[in-house]
């Protein structure tokens, strides 16, 4: 299950990260499994990033974080490492869904963005919808119920079983 | 009561309600699921699901087309799983190496049609709304999910209506009316909406220019983007069509969330350079800039009325010394018509390298990925930084005229410096 509240240092990114830069195409038919795709995470935006991230940490961007391809890698490498949660002022509407359908906490706040630096240490609690940073605190609204019903699943995987189990 | 837009009226359509608004959750069946070289991973997530048997095995199309002929072990071993469950599932619309780019083809079999939806694990999904169809991308276990259940949930967008008026000048074509939005409202500019085409412009158009329109929409964020049904759609698909169709037309007085006029003469050649596409300027601030290599293909600009442009203009001229120019049509019936109609020999002639029909280089698995700090003219439709395999590379988009033109002069051109 995911974590409610979420504890992490930030990660700063600017406006229209694309898929590519946070996993490369060239990957996308040879590296298969959740470990390798970690690898490779951001590799041609952030190459600080693999050494020094931490599991918990939190991804923060700017405007359409995970444009371009439709690649779930791109989510997948994330989750992996144990990002906590990535919040942007808005996503590609892809990656948001891909985000849910990970159960990767995605929160669109173009306020918060705009607060913090990098390394400044968060606290997200996702019940309450609340972000606490070093200058103050901001609220998120919730997801829609039905979309929240895939999340509360663990993801996509689990509710789509839950579903088929129910067919039978 | 206002109207309604294609995207509202499409979505209550499929979702057996009244009627539907911006911002409503609408939950549909779609009448086709697309995917490529993902399925085999796809597959892999839908037996995690416990997925057996796919909901309806005549939804799902599937292409081979982002690694053909497979250039590694790997890539062939990757076919090998789709193969084996295509047969496992029963899936009849199944198209193998060679037969074309997945949206292009799509289209040309039949399987995406006025008024239907379209999913699609690939960002350029949206390209089949040429026909008139909601067409949107989605990620693999989404994918996979929709193969277990037949339904997916959809958010209803809001809409962007763009008018086009009057004729474009000289060497300007569809590519730049999409570069010239891009460039206007940004790579987020349509983020989570739907995008119409109207006016007498978009009626002017061929279906190949049309198809350009939301193909390039995915690089504004668009959901799904579409050009109205008229009689050179239900002309289009009269042969090709695989099942009956009922358009789904916009009201007149529908709510838009943004209005756009256009006036096409007042458009020239346009770059997106790198590295993101809402990175335009006007060929002219680029031209002279050298190029190493150019590439005239993928769903955006592979279709035949673009090889007629390249002969056009190559023809009786050569690519220039030390240039490489792949030419690779967006599928078999694409190749097939240039070859009878002498356009692949005239390619060929001036030195075109030809590759095999499929998204080739573009997204860097293999077939003319460039080498170090190499430069690429493009006739595709993305050009982030590493987006052919080599991040040191720049890659620079445009239409195929420019493309042609600068494997002639070796550099940024249009075609009145080669005529």
């Amino acid at each position: 299950m995911v974590a409610k509240i979420i504890e992490g240092r930030v990660w700063l990114y600017g406006d229209d990260v694309n898929t590519d830069v946070i996993f490369p195409g060239k990957y996308t038919y040879t590296v298969q499994q959740p470990a390798a795709m970690a690898a490779h995470a951001l590799e041609d935006l952030d190459p600080s990033f693999r050494e020094n991230v931490e599991p918990g940490d939190i991804i923060m961007a700017g405007t359409n974080w995970g444009c371009g391809s439709s690649r779930e890698q791109a989510v997948i490498c994330l989750k992996e490492i144990g990002i906590g949660a990535i919040i942007a002022a808005s996503f590609a509407r892809i990656y948001y869904r891909n985000c849910i359908n990970n159960a990767l906490p995605a929160i669109i706040s173009p306020r918060v963005v705009e607060a913090v630096k990098k390394g400044d240490l968060l606290r997200v609690d996702l019940e309450a919808g609340e972000i606490t940073t070093p200058s103050g605190s901001y609220s998120f609204p919730p997801l829609p119920p039905s979309v929240q019903e895939i999340f509360d699943h663990g993801g996509l995987v689990e509710y789509t079983r839950h579903r088929l189990s129910r067919q039978v | 009561m206002t109207g309604k837009t294609f995207a509202e009226k499409v979505l209550a359509r499929h979702a057996d309600m009244q009627s539907l608004s911006a911002g409503e959750i609408a939950k549909v069946r779609p009448n086709v699921a697309l995917s490529h070289d993902n399925s085999a991973a796809i597959a892999e997530i839908f037996h995690s699901m416990g997925g057996k048997q796919v909901f309806d095995p005549r939804v799902n199309a599937i292409f081979l087309d982002h690694a053909v002929p497979p250039p590694t072990t790997k890539h062939a071993d990757n076919h090998q799983v789709i193969r084996a469950f295509v047969e496992e599932q029963g899936i009849e619309n199944f198209f193998d190496v060679g037969r074309g780019i997945c949206h292009q083809v799509l289209v040309e079999q039949g399987l995406a049609l006025p008024g239907e939806i379209v999913l699609g694990s690939d960002s350029h999904t949206p390209h089949a709304g040429v026909m008139g169809a909601f067409a949107v991308g989605i990620g693999r276990t989404e994918m996979a999910s929709v193969w277990a259940l037949g339904e997916i949930w959809l958010r209803v967008p809001e809409s962007i209506k763009i008018t086009v008026r009057g004729e474009f000048p000289f060497g300007v074509t569809a590519k730049d009316l999409a570069l010239s939005v891009i460039a206007d409202h940004g790579a987020d500019g349509a983020l989570y909406q739907s995008v119409e085409w109207h006016g007498e412009t978009i009626e002017a158009m061929s279906i190949s220019q049309r198809s350009v329109l939301p193909n390039m929409m995915a690089e504004m964020g668009a959901k799904n983007s579409m050009i109205l049904v008229d009689q050179k759609t239900l002309n289009y698909q009269s042969e090709r069509a695989r099942r009956p169709f009922e358009p789904v037309h916009p009201d007149e007085d529908a709510r838009y969330a943004l209005t756009i006029e256009i006036d096409a003469a007042s458009l020239e050649p346009l770059i997106a350079a790198p590295h993101s596409v809402d990175n335009v300027q006007a060929l002219r601030e680029l031209r002279g800039t050298k190029i190493n290599q150019a590439f005239l293909g993928t769903c955006t600009n592979g279709r035949l009325e673009d090889l007629h442009q390249a002969a056009s203009l190559i023809g009786g001229r050569s690519v220039h010394p030390g240039v490489r120019f792949y030419v690779i049509p967006a599928s078999a019936e694409i190749l097939r018509l240039a070859i009878d109609d002498g356009t692949i020999a005239t390619l060929l002639d001036a030195g075109a390298v030809l590759g095999t029909p499929g998204c080739g280089p573009c997204m860097g698995n293999h077939m003319g990925v460039p080498g170090t700090g190499e430069v690429t003219i493009s006739s595709a439709n993305r050009n982030f930084q590493g987006r052919m395999g080599t991040k040191t590379s720049e890659i620079y988009l445009a239409n195929p005229l420019v493309v042609t033109a600068s494997a002639i002069a070796g550099n940024l051109s249009g075609p009145e410096e080669v005529i």
